[in-house]
């Protein structure tokens, strides 16, 4: 791969960027069982084909975003999108414990 | 399981290689025996191996040496040694960081020593010294571990300061000016380099004599699983049964292992050399270096061959990249800026399996009878021989010998990893 194309940047060098892995949905560390954990941290697909990804613009904007791309030509496809790792309103927000300062 | 007289089937046996042949065939242009045949993909074999490279055919070439299994078929998707046999920089060494994997490949020297006598095939095997350089203390302090576990199993490894280095590699710039100064090496003098093509031709020629058939230009296409047993696999040239399946595909391990229906943590990433034009022989030893991602040597033929780390994301991509180049030549430069005006001639990219903990993962699999050899990442060719024997004895026995008992698959669902990535020539 020579180019990769940064939703912020537009088209930069690869070396620019920090592979983020592919999209794995971590199990619940509370409830996992051992064997779902070890799958989690071990088994990846290794896809020969189109595969969804995540990318880090190190040398850039600095910012997180979602790429398709085939493994065997590494070339990309549609418009990258940055992903969003701060949601405005984290679903499980426990309230505080005590009241802070007034 | 060995069929009596096989040796002699399909066409005579090629003699044997010698002086008097050479200057025989000399003056006469007869026409010299082809090294191995082409054969008809029987219906039946007893063992099937998927994968024509080094591991592939050195299995092969044990089973019917060593344990007189020879209705075997050695199948590969292209030709016989293309893969990451045909693409290493073809480095020999035994200096590795755990007990059990520097056993192992000091058994893997030993059979690399004494290969060429018992192929009777030249393997051009130089004994050259390997040096792993240190830039920082914490290399260092690896190095010293390393040196003592190595002492302790018998290996030949010591920590050498910038002085002895320089007399070693005397176009090294060893100054304390250095970007990245030379503070000491790992060294040890067995390793060496090796003509990797003549290792996969003369285990191709041995298994061949000894009546194994390889079976270029055939693609698995699927492997038959039945009631948790392997019964066969599908080719594009037909189907054929077999009790027993070793897959011995590197890069593409996963894929034949998805066939199968067996999960292995392995991802492919694509690791990148390059070579220059010849020039005289002037480096004598391998040199590494961890932190500036680079191993340097001359071949026979005046050629220096440059590696590098993996790419730093996984493809199945065999392209050499600009940026690799770039990074690659400032790197050389770093250790031996006298090589500035020397010309690359070209460069490729290899397809490394990488496992989580820098080990291999060899013996059975949850699927009766499909046996795996992968997971080999950047050490799969100076393993070859030792990894080849052990396979076929695992075969021969059913179970596998003490030697490669803690690389099974079952080590990650048991949390007994094999940390190597310490003893990884360069970083990862």
């Amino acid at each position: 791969m020579i180019l990769l194309t940064c939703p912020c940047c537009g088209p930069r060098n690869v070396s620019e960027f920090a592979y983020g892995g592919s999209l794995a949905d971590r199990p619940d560390p509370a409830d996992a069982t051992p064997r779902e954990w070890r799958d989690y941290l071990y088994l990846r697909d290794n896809t020969r084909g189109w595969v969804t990804e995540r990318w880090y613009h190190r040398a850039g904007c600095r910012q997180f975003f979602v790429v398709e791309r085939d493994t065997v030509t590494d070339e990309t496809r549609d418009p990258p999108a940055v992903v969003d790792l701060m949601p405005a309103e984290p679903p499980t927000a426990e309230p505080p414990a005590s009241e802070g300062a007034p | 399981m060995a069929r009596p007289g096989l040796g002699r089937r399909g066409g005579t046996r090629p003699p044997r290689y010698s002086a008097a042949g050479l200057v025989s065939h000399g003056l006469t242009h007869r026409d010299w025996t082809p090294m191995w045949r082409r054969h008809e993909l029987e219906p039946v074999y007893d063992v099937v191996i998927i994968g024509g490279g080094v591991h592939g055919l050195a299995a092969a070439y044990y089973l019917a040496a060593n344990h007189g299994i020879s209705n075997v078929a050695v199948l590969d998707k292209g030709y016989i040694g293309g893969g990451g046999s045909g693409r290493n920089t073809a480095i020999l060494r035994s200096n590795y960081l755990t007990p059990e994997g520097v056993r192992f490949y000091e058994r893997s020297m030993d059979l690399y020593r004494g290969l060429a006598a018992d192929l009777n095939f030249n393997v051009m095997f130089a004994r050259r010294g390997h040096l792993t350089l240190a830039h920082n203390d914490g290399s260092l302090r690896t190095m010293r571990w390393r040196a003592e576990v190595n002492k302790l199993q018998g290996v030949d490894s010591e920590v050498i300061g910038p002085d002895e280095i320089k007399r070693l590699v005397p176009y090294m710039d060893v100054s304390a000016a250095a970007r990245y100064p030379v503070l000491g090496a790992l060294y040890h003098p067995p390793g060496g380099i090796i003509r990797h093509d003549a290792v996969v031709w003369g285990y191709a020629r041995g298994a061949d004599a000894r009546g194994v058939h390889i079976h270029q230009d055939t693609e698995v296409t699927g492997i038959d699983v039945a009631h948790g047993k392997v019964t066969g696999v599908r080719t594009s040239r037909g189907p054929v049964s077999a009790p027993v399946v070793l897959n011995c595909t590197a890069g593409w391990s996963t894929l034949i292992c998805d066939m199968a229906g067996v999960q292995v943590p392995v991802q492919t990433f694509p690791l990148q050399a390059a070579v220059t034009e010849p020039v005289r022989p002037f480096l004598d030893a391998v040199v590494v270096s961890g932190s500036l991602h680079v191993y340097v040597s001359q071949t026979d033929r005046g050629e220096l061959v440059f590696g590098a780390s993996v790419d730093p994301y996984p493809s199945y991509s065999m392209r050499g990249s600009l940026d690799f180049i770039e990074g690659l030549a400032g790197h050389v430069l770093e250790l031996m800026p006298s090589l500035a005006r020397l010309r690359l001639l070209r460069q490729w990219a290899g397809l490394c399996d990488m496992t989580p903990d820098f080990s291999p993962i060899m013996g059975p699999t949850p699927v009766d009878g499909f046996l795996v050899d992968i997971g080999w990442g950047t050490y799969g060719f100076k393993a070859g021989p030792v990894s080849g024997e052990a396979m076929a004895a695992t075969i021969a026995a059913g179970k596998p010998p003490p030697l490669i008992a803690p690389f099974g698959l079952d080590r990650f669902a048991e949390g007994r990893l094999l940390g190597e990535k310490g003893a990884a020539s360069v970083g990862h």
